[in-house]
């Protein structure tokens, strides 16, 4: 059974040829489109590494069939950085220690994007540790992790503040 | 996983055609499903793909105050749209309080009541399993089974049901919509889960085919919203399944209750509605007296299914504690923590 879908990752439009059902959207990014930056970790939506944006919201790529995302819009750690340029929540990482390893790290990146987006959390540092519980750090980053949060929320907002002057 | 066919059909009913053929499973998320495909515990055959069914994903209040969900409205969604968390508070809690926020972006309204036991037994393809293998035993009774099931159990299977959302869902009455090869019916959520007697593998009350549509809470259940809370006990802050957990909800006018809802959940293969409970709080006042004597109810036909004896008297506990905070009123905003049972005032933190 092959099928053809179509999504559009980091901003590019690509057709996609689909031989096997399935294909998660984890293999589909990791193994056919070389994107290697979402990690399998456990494989099974409990640890976050694999985490990716569709449609704009944070899920588990490891636990959705690509099939099913037909027309999707995906953005993962490769699409956030404008060249050079950092994305502010992967600035903040750096300048917060939020990671030791690092293989958890782009998938707390785009949760810490999404949770961001989604305005939940204020600037409690209680909820931000609440909504980032679907991502699991081995080394222990969890401290610095919490405030790169809350410092690119801020930079964000008001970047935005600024740009609507 | 195992091979399968994958169908996208464009209608509920071509859903429900295709899906009646033996073999067959329905797809929203995943998120379970998929899981169990990659262990191995489940191997459909044909894998119906319902996410982009038109119709499923409104959330229509109706003129009386009831509310009709569509099936694959996401649980966040929902936890979070602001009429719904402000008429049916306690449902908003055991939603924010289920899984991950990657999962509940993903996890869907219908998917979240059809999911199956987290029993590592079911999920084990090597162990005997009664659910997953009729008929192969169960490795549970004599295995780890701390988190196990202590109302409603049988010989046969001792597996809890895992769900958060359908807790305050079978105590506020709600009440599934059905497509199936004959049309349409409700099914209430208190009928949907099965016991699992002699036949664990009969999980729900859903025939062969069925699907369900949409969940309706009734115009009634929004007269306790101002004394509501979902409380569980877990083995970690956050991102983990329930030890036990319970939902109350109660109307109060004059010093005494008027009106009474409780139900449990992690203790039995369904979410577990204790009506003694209900019935001897109607008309008493809101006293520890009254909520110890309906958590004695509430657990009077609890036995252990192994190392699991303390689940009764933490459920006991948990009865009393979520009755006297729904007493103190449902909280303005949700807390920090949704659901916990140590965090009695918003600004408490725990988990640093």
């Amino acid at each position: 059974m092959s099928f053809s879908i179509s999504l559009t990752i980091n901003g590019e439009k690509r057709a996609i040829a689909l031989d096997d059902p399935r294909v998660t959207l984890l293999d589909l990014l990791r193994e056919r489109l070389h994107l290697t930056g979402a990690k399998k970790g456990c494989d099974r939506g409990q640890c976050g590494a694999c985490t990716v944006l569709v449609d704009g919201r944070r899920i588990n790529s490891c636990l959705t069939l690509a099939a099913s995302l037909d027309g999707a819009d995906i953005t993962t750690v490769e699409g956030l950085a404008n060249g050079d340029d950092l994305h502010p929540v992967q600035a903040a990482f750096i300048a917060h220690d939020g990671l030791q390893c690092g293989y958890c790290t782009p998938g707390q990146i785009m949760s810490a994007v999404g949770l961001i987006a989604e305005g939940h959390a204020g600037d409690d540092p209680e909820r931000v540790r609440e909504l980032m519980s679907g991502n699991i750090c081995r080394c222990g980053a969890y401290k610095g992790i919490t405030e790169a949060v809350l410092d690119a929320q801020k930079t964000l907002k008001d970047g935005k503040r600024r740009d609507a002057a | 996983m195992n091979r399968f066919e994958y169908v996208r059909p464009a209608s509920v009913q071509e859903a429900v055609t295709a899906a009646s053929q033996p073999g067959s499973v329905y797809l929203a998320a995943g998120t379970n499903l998929l899981d169990l495909m990659k262990l191995g515990a489940a191997r459909p055959e044909r894998v119906i793909d319902i996410t982009r069914l038109p119709g499923l994903g409104e959330i229509d209040w109706r003129p009386d105050g009831s509310v009709r969900i569509g099936a694959m409205v996401r649980n966040s969604d929902l936890a979070y749209d602001e009429r719904f968390a402000r008429t049916f508070p306690v449902v908003a809690e055991a939603l924010l309080s289920g899984a991950s926020a990657q999962l509940r972006n993903a996890a869907t309204v219908g998917g979240n009541l059809m999911q199956q036991t987290r029993c590592a037994y079911f999920q084990d393809v090597a162990s005997a399993c009664n659910r997953r293998a009729p008929g192969s035993g169960c490795d549970a009774r004599e295995g780890e089974n701390r988190l196990h099931a202590v109302l409603g159990w049988s010989e046969s299977c001792i597996a809890t049901h895992p769900s958060d959302f359908c807790v305050p869902l079978v105590a506020l009455d709600a009440v599934t919509e059905v497509a199936g090869p004959n049309g349409m019916r409700d099914v209430a959520i208190d009928a949907l889960h099965a016991l699992p007697g002699e036949t664990p593998e009969r999980e729900t009350a859903l025939q062969p085919g069925e699907l369900i549509t949409a969940l309706k809470l009734p115009s009634d259940a929004a007269a306790f919203a101002d004394h509501a809370r979902y409380l569980k006990v877990r083995e970690r802050t956050s991102f983990a399944f329930a030890v036990v957990s319970a939902a109350a909800a109660l109307r109060i006018d004059g010093g005494k209750i008027q009106s009474a809802r409780l139900a449990l959940g992690g203790v039995a293969a369904k979410p577990w509605r204790a009506r003694d409970a209900e019935a001897v709080l109607e008309n008493a006042p809101p006293t520890q007296e009254a909520f110890a004597k309906a958590a004695e109810l509430a657990l009077s036909e609890a036995r252990p299914s192994g190392k699991n004896a303390f689940k009764i008297e933490l459920a006991r506990r948990l009865i009393v504690r979520a009755l006297s905070l729904s007493t103190e009123g449902t909280p303005e905003a949700m807390p920090a923590l949704p659901a916990s049972p140590f965090a009695t005032v918003p600004s408490a933190n725990h988990a640093r």
